[in-house]
């Protein structure tokens, strides 16, 4: 199992490539509202995700992740 | 405020306004062919109808809907479950179970109708759907609708499919799998073989919508499934009347008896009326020319090469492959705007397509082609498109 630090490392380091406001990130940083990714950035950021721990995550959890804590619970939750 | 998340759209429009150009919702002041109108003052060949196989004006449909109009009246006002199951529609239904080889099928009042209801119905809370991420709005809307778990896998990626499989387990089996025939903003095919056989290894079910490959690919024209020589692979098959069949509304075929049992599940079919009786007439006439006459389809795929490689040899960037729908990628808005108006004024009329409707951050200039366009005509929407790269409009550095 993959703790959920872990998960958070791997979105701060992913997402550094989309952070073009140099934005200092944090569990509460929000992934549209703060960083101000685009749906299809969104889309591509969670493709990352999925293909670096091998799993898949449900559009449907969407709605309900607005910061990067949020995704990294969400994330370990589905990979037990 | 209610309406403040619209203020991005009214400022687009607004800008469009000042342009003086209407790409989206054009109005058609005169229709004189299948393949030339007059939109908004200009008169254009129509090269982003979708009407694949020229069918709309054929005297033959046109006289079956007048026949039906004249013996079934002008509407069924009613659901299909209720009073709007006329001997037309139950004939249309097992017209097009025969068209594709099976014994069951549902007609809906349109294709979106036909896409979001079976989209919505037949997985719910528990189940899985796999689909494309470049899936049409109508499948996204259904997908959500279902309440069952809905995961992408990567555009046209029958590798990223069979992972996805892989990681869901024995829950394999109770998914269904979504893919198009032909996707209708790029014009490209779904490797259906190699879907198939992802399915065939884990499980499941497999939907495909062939609302663009209808008619247009297939030794009969059942689509791209058939033209991959898997048709015995696929659940469900959804598609239009809108398109090659030159009408409106949709369907869903199976060889699943279950369809039947389905079919009274599906609130898309149940709560909204029926389609009208002449456009089923038109319909179904439609459908036995497309079945009688093979050379449409030889025709489309002559149009679409000859359109394909004119616009290629232009330095245009164009998709991989020739096909019936044809898209020009974009980076700069402004610049793709008075592409689309200059087209008008050279007598042509495509569609103009801005993201999220495109598959990506692209701006489209979409064309589609149709049987009954002559190689004439598709040699003025080549120098159409000539004429904005000598205009200077159309900068290859701003390409996609």
């Amino acid at each position: 199992m993959t703790d959920y630090e872990e998960y958070l490392g791997f979105l701060y380091s992913t997402l550094a490539s989309h952070n073009k406001k140099n934005l200092v990130l944090a569990e509460s940083t929000h992934l549209v509202a703060d960083i101000g990714l685009s749906s299809l950035e969104v889309m591509e950021f969670i493709e990352k995700i999925e293909d670096h721990f091998d799993i898949s995550i449900p559009l449907n959890i969407l709605p309900d992740v607005n910061t990067i804590g949020e995704l990294a619970k969400k994330v370990q939750e589905l990979n037990p | 405020m209610l309406f403040d998340k619209f203020q991005t759209m009214a400022d687009f429009q607004a800008e469009l306004a000042k342009r003086e150009v209407v790409p989206f919702g054009a109005v058609t002041e005169q229709i004189i062919s299948a393949t030339e109108g007059v939109v908004e003052g200009h008169k254009v060949i129509l090269a982003g109808t979708n009407n694949y196989m020229g069918l709309s004006f054929d005297p033959r449909c046109i006289a079956a809907a007048q026949a039906a109009v004249a013996k079934w009246g002008t509407g069924t006002t009613g659901s299909r479950l209720a009073n709007g199951s006329f001997a037309e529609h139950e004939a249309l239904e097992q017209e097009i179970a025969r068209f594709y080889g099976v014994d069951h099928a549902i007609v809906f009042s349109t294709g979106y109708a036909a896409t979001m209801g079976m989209c919505s119905t037949l997985a719910g809370p528990g189940d899985v759907i796999l689909l494309d991420a470049d899936s049409h709005a109508s499948i996204y809307a259904g997908v959500k609708l279902s309440e069952a778990e809905v995961i992408r896998y990567k555009h046209n990626d029958p590798d990223d499919l069979a992972k996805r499989m892989r990681r869901l387990g024995d829950r394999a089996s109770q998914t269904l799998i979504i893919a198009e025939g032909i996707y209708s903003m790029l014009g490209d095919v779904a490797p259906l073989k190699e879907i198939a056989a992802v399915k065939r290894e884990y499980g499941g079910y497999l939907l495909v919508d062939e609302a663009h490959s209808m008619g247009v690919l297939g030794d009969s024209g059942r689509g791209a499934a058939q033209a991959a020589g898997v048709e015995a692979d696929v659940d469900f098959t959804v598609g239009t009347f809108s398109k090659s069949l030159g009408s409106i509304g949709g369907f869903c075929v199976s060889r699943h008896a279950e369809l039947e049992a389905i079919r009274f599940c599906i609130k898309a079919y149940i709560f909204t009326a029926s389609s009208s009786p002449s456009v089923i007439a038109s319909t179904r006439e439609a459908l036995r020319i497309i079945t009688a006459e093979p050379q449409r389809r030889q025709r489309v795929w002559e149009n679409a090469t000859r359109l394909y490689n004119g616009l290629k040899a232009l330095g245009l960037p164009v998709g991989p492959t020739a096909s019936p729908v044809v898209a020009v990628e974009m980076i700069n808005r402004s610049r793709t705007i008075d592409c689309w108006k200059a087209l008008m004024e050279a007598g042509v009329y495509v569609n103009l397509v801005i993201p999220p409707a495109s598959p990506s951050t692209n701006f489209l200039l979409r064309n589609s082609v149709s049987a009954a366009h002559s190689a004439e005509q598709i040699d003025t929407i080549i120098n159409a498109y000539a004429g904005l790269k000598e205009a200077g409009l159309f900068d290859p550095a701003e390409a996609a």
